[in-house]
Order: structure tokens, then sequence, then C-alpha cells
């Protein structure tokens, strides 16, 4: 009995699955395992000679209290950008729930800044926040409030918040969109016969319904405020003043590329990896498990 | 008074398609209203309206002596059974039960009491730690029911509950859900697509056919004297036989192809071509019988036998398909030719045109 697919050429199948393999292989195997011998090197800063040094690099980094303030800040900012991203898309995504007329307008319009490149995004709150000339900057200085994110890093880091988050939006809400619409409606129906108020509804049946899209949003969010907002902190602050907004891989650029320490940018993008390979595994472990009904 | 009371309801929706065309009913309190008719009817519309998950476009629904047609669904006193039960996945049995009295404010003790209550009631005490996905379709049921009673409503919505049943638990729980109400005494509207459950668990029936009311009575009114021809089709199961016959000229007797049936009583009717129609169990197969038949299909289903045949006229093409129930087993075979005779009072006749119920 022919229980298989059978192929004439055994040449086929691997044809199939090369290309994805070779772009895996050249665009992550390859730089990754270039980051790795990378970390366990010390390099000269105009890469002549190198020594090999085993794990001092990590040593280091966990002797550095600037790195250590760094991974602090990373947290701070990402669990920021998670907060504000995701809360003001659910409230969105309830709200255009509710939506009966102009749907698609009101989508569509939701889901734009998702197509806006980081570097753009981060340059547009720039322009509305530059101290001198932006719109909102001087709104809040006619209103005593005085705004510099050049000077102050509490507003930096606010401003960096914002760009991330806002950014975030379109794409959590999608999901939050789907995951809402997804629930039967007659639970809904039958909530409101039940005496429970839209308030009331929200929160006792829609949100603990959508629990696992909420986590998984969660994990992407992070892993997003991570890793893809160096554009965005690029054009807004560069990491500054005075490091207030320098994220982790901000500052494997910096070392890297700006301070020339090779080993050490090495080695702390060696780390980034080790976090978000971890956060997948939780994702996939954590959800598959999660989803209850 | 009135317990449930609809005046005139009607819906039309944004795009103009009018589902409910002046609905008027009063229903008594403690009484059980099956709203009946095929699917797409607009019976789930008219429930929803009572309940207050559709808007009403004009008429007036009152609710215990209140009128509720801006009152939230919540405000209204009713609580509603949905065809998927809709029990929130994510609670327990007790949480899904206890919801609603919560939301209202109820003392924790009370809420104890009365979920306690109608899970014995609906034999539910094993089940309250469990979700809804660990339950049976007929335990859904039962919960979702149990759902409803615990709130103590003034009225009860059952929104095709038993559709998502299988045939022999359909049968059961529909002696259960009648018992209960029965017991409770609590007014009940309940909707389904099935004319068996609804003749058999009704106090009174609402036929409805495209938003319009076709008939309001007791099953048994509705068998005997269905006022048109809808409602005379769609209650009865095999389906009642129509054919198109003509009346002679003084009303003494109509014919059925070549045959002239006599009529005892003259027909209130000025058209001469009426639609005759008569079930299929007042057929009777009588060897002198005015009615020639020929048998295409026999189904034996033990307790009776099912004869599909066709009228055997010489000159009739329209071939009308005539079906008969007998009770026992029958030796007929297919392709027989026999005669069938039927009591006149078992004629129903109709206005081939309005499809109304032809008086005699």
């Amino acid at each position: 009995m022919l229980k298989q697919v059978h192929f004439k050429s055994s040449a086929l199948p691997y044809m199939l699955v090369a290309p994805q393999i070779i772009i895996t292989l050249v665009f992550f195997m390859w730089p990754a395992s270039q980051a790795i011998y990378q970390s366990l090197l010390i390099e000269d800063a105009f890469g002549l000679s190198s020594q090999f040094v085993w794990f001092d690099n990590f040593k280091e980094l966990f002797e550095d209290d600037r790195y250590i303030k760094t991974f602090g800040r990373t947290l701070f900012f990402s669990a920021m950008v998670a907060m504000l991203s995701l809360s003001v898309s659910l409230v969105l995504a309830a709200m255009a729930d509710r939506v009966i007329r102009g749907t698609g307008i009101y989508r569509t319009l939701l889901i734009w800044p998702y197509a806006v490149a980081p570097v753009i995004a981060g340059a547009l709150w720039v322009f509305l926040f530059y101290p001198t000339t932006g719109i909102i900057s001087t709104f809040l200085t006619s209103m005593g409030y005085e705004w510099n994110h050049q000077l102050k890093g509490n507003q930096a880091m606010f401003l960096v918040v914002i760009a991330a988050a806002w950014k975030q939006i379109s794409y959590n809400f999608l999901f939050f969109l789907a995951g809402m619409q997804s629930i039967p409606k007659s639970l809904i129906e039958a909530a409101a016969i039940d005496a429970a108020g839209p308030l009331k509804r929200f929160w006792t049946i829609i949100f603990p319904l959508i629990t696992p899209t909420t986590f998984f949003l969660l994990v992407v969010n992070i892993v997003y405020a991570f890793f893809e907002t160096f554009g965005i902190i690029h054009v807004v602050t560069k990491g500054g003043p005075a490091n207030a907004t320098e994220i982790l891989v901000f500052k494997v650029y910096n070392d890297g590329f700006v301070g020339l320490d090779l080993g050490g940018s090495a080695a702390q993008s060696v780390i980034l990896m080790i976090l978000v390979i971890g956060m997948t595994i939780f994702q996939f472990k954590f959800i598959e498990r999660k989803v209850e009904y | 008074m009135s317990h449930i009371l609809l005046k005139g309801v009607e819906k039309i929706y944004p795009n103009g398609y009018q589902a409910i065309h002046g609905v008027d009913l009063e229903i008594e309190e403690g009484e059980f209203i099956v709203l009946v008719g095929p699917s797409g009817c607009g019976k789930s519309t008219l429930l929803r309206m009572v309940a207050g998950l559709e808007t009403i476009t004009s008429g007036e629904v009152h609710i215990a002596g209140r009128k509720v047609n801006d009152l939230e669904p919540s405000q209204r006193d009713i609580a509603m059974v949905f065809q998927n039960y809709a029990l929130y996945p994510h609670m327990t049995v007790y949480k899904n039960m206890a919801y609603g009295l919560k939301n209202l404010g109820t003392a924790k003790d009370e809420i104890n009491r009365r979920v306690g209550d109608v899970a014995k009631l609906l034999e539910l005490e094993d089940l309250m730690q469990r979700k809804p996905k660990q339950l049976s379709g007929g335990q859904r049921q039962r919960v979702a029911m149990g759902r409803a009673i615990v709130r103590k409503p003034a009225a009860f919505l059952f929104d095709e509950p038993l559709s998502n049943l299988d045939a022999k638990l359909r049968v059961q729980m529909r002696l259960v859900i009648k018992n209960l109400q029965a017991r409770l005494g609590t007014t009940t509207l309940y909707v389904t697509h099935d004319q068996v459950e609804a003749m058999t668990m009704a106090d009174r029936l609402l036929v409805l056919n495209a938003g319009i009311v076709e008939q309001i009575g007791t099953p048994m009114d509705l068998y005997e004297r269905p006022q048109t021809r809808f409602v005379a089709g769609f209650i009865g199961s095999p389906a009642m036989n129509f054919v198109e016959v003509k009346l002679s000229d003084d009303g003494s007797k109509f014919h059925i192809g070549d045959n002239a049936l006599p009529l005892n009583k003259a027909l209130d009717t000025s058209q001469s071509e009426i639609t005759f129609g008569f079930r299929p169990e007042h057929l009777v197969l009588d060897d002198h019988g005015i009615i020639p038949l020929k048998i295409a299909l026999i189904e034996h289903l033990g307790a009776e036998s099912i004869i599909h045949a066709k009228l055997n006229n010489s000159d009739d093409k329209s071939s009308n398909a005539i079906t008969l129930r007998l009770n026992g087993h029958t030796k007929e075979q297919n392709g027989n030719i026999v005669r069938a005779s039927i009591a006149p009072e078992h004629y129903h006749f109709f206005n081939q045109k309005s499809g109304h119920r032809i008086r005699s």
C-alpha cells in the first residue's frame, strides 16, 4: 500500500524548503553565530587584533551599573508601552465592536498607523513635541507647563513611550476586535438579560473571554518594545538626554557602532537573543494551556 | 388582565424589509404559548422584540402590566433560553446560574439558596463546579433553563431550545420543559419550527408565516379547524392533502376529476374553483370509496403505514400526490389501484386565492 506521496526525484522536497532554510541560515543562523563568537572576543577599536576571553564580556556587563540601569529602564519602557498600547486599543476595539454605521471607515483609520515606518512615526512625534516649534509643546508652554524633552529625561521617556505605543495600537486593535467579534452574540444578549450593563458585560464576559488574545498581545508588545523600537528612539531622542531613554537595543548599537566595543555589544545582543527566545517559548507553552474553552 | 400583551407589533428593518406585520396577542398568566412557523418567518424576531434584543418599530409590548417598549432587556423581568444556550464558557455552572442574581444585587445567602433549589429541581447538583465545556448537550440545556428559572422572572422566553439536541433527547426535554412550566406556572413564550414540538407543548399556538399571523388557537383548534391553507398544511404530519376541485352549480357536490363528492351543507363561497383539503389519517381504504388512488410507495413504520399515492383519474393532468396514513401493517403493494373515502366531517375547504378557510 502506498502510504506516502512519492516524488520521482528526491531532490524536489529539498528544493521546496530550500528558500526558507537559506533565508534562515543567512539572516539568522549566521549572524547569530557570529554574535555569539564575537561576544567571546575583545577586539581593538580598529579591528586589527582580537583576543579570546571566554565570558569576560558578560561578566563585565553584569558588573556594570550602567548596564543594569539600562536593563531596568528597558523593563519600565516596555511595561509602559505594552500597558498604554494595550489599554488604548482595548478601549478602541470595544467601541468599534459597538459601532454599527461607518464601521469600514472607522477601522481603516485605526489601522493606518501600522503602515507608518517607525522612523516616520518617531519624526511625527518629534514635530508635535519639538520644544520651540511643536504644536503640543507650544500648547503645553502656554498652559504654563515647561516642555523640553531634549533636556528632561522624564519627558523624553514619556515621549518615546507614546510614540512607540501609538504605533502598536493598530496591531493590538485588530486582534482585540477580532477576538471580540468571535464571541457569540447570544452570550452578550444573555448577559444583557441577566441585568448586566454595558460596562459590567465588558468586564465580566467580554474581557475574560478574550484573555488568550490579551496574553498573546502582551507578549508580542513586550517583544516589540524590547526590539523594534530602535528606529523611534533613534529619531526622537538618540537615547538621551543623559541616557534617559537608552534601552537595551539602543545600547547594543551605541556600544558597538558608536563606542566600537564590539565584544561587549555582541554580548549584549546574545543576552537579548536569549530573552526573545525565552519569551517566545513561554508564549507558545502558556497560550496552549491558557485557552480554556 | 393579560400577562403579556402585544398590540399591533411591527418590525421594519432599516433597509425597508418588514419582518413582522402587526401582531396582536394576549397571553394569560401561566399560559404556554408557542410561536411556530417555517424558518425565516419572523418568529425569533418577534420573541427578541419581546425580550428587548430587537427594537420595536411600531406597536406596544406589555409585560406584567408594564409597557416595556423602551425598557432595557434587564428591566423587563424576563429570562431567555437561547438556541445555543449561551452559557458563559468561563464560568462554572453555579456562577452561570448566579450571574443574573448577582447583578441584581441579591444577597449571597439568597443566591445560594435559590441556585441550590433550582439545581435540585433540574438534577444539576453534581455539576455545579463544572464548566459548560465539560457538560453534555442535555446538561447544558438544563443549565440554560436553570439560569432562567433561578431569576423567577415574570416570563420565560425560549428560542428553539431543543433544536441542538438529538431526536431522543428532544422528546425527553419536551416533557421536562412542559412539566416544569406547569409546576412553576410561569408565563412562557416558546419559539420553534417543529410543529410536533409546538402541538405537544403549547396551551395555545401562534402560527406565523412571512411575518403575518396566520392563526392563534389551541393545538386542537388548529388541527381541526385551520383557518388558512398555510396552517392546514403546516400543522399535522404527514401534511394535509390538497386537491383543487370544482364546485357544482347548485353547490351540493364537488368534483375531483371524474368523481363527484356530495356535500352535506352548502359552502359559504361565491367561487366554484376551491381547494379541498383532507388529512392523511382521515382517508380510509374502502372498496366502495369514491376516490381512486394508485399507490406509488409505502412506508412501513410498524404502528402505522404511510401510503404515498396519486389520484388515479383518466383526465387529471395535475396528478395530485395524496398521502394516506393507516393504522398497523397494510398488505397493499406498490402500483396497486385502490379506492378510498373520507367522512364529510373531515372535509376542509379553502379559497384558492386568499387561502382562507371556507365555512360550511
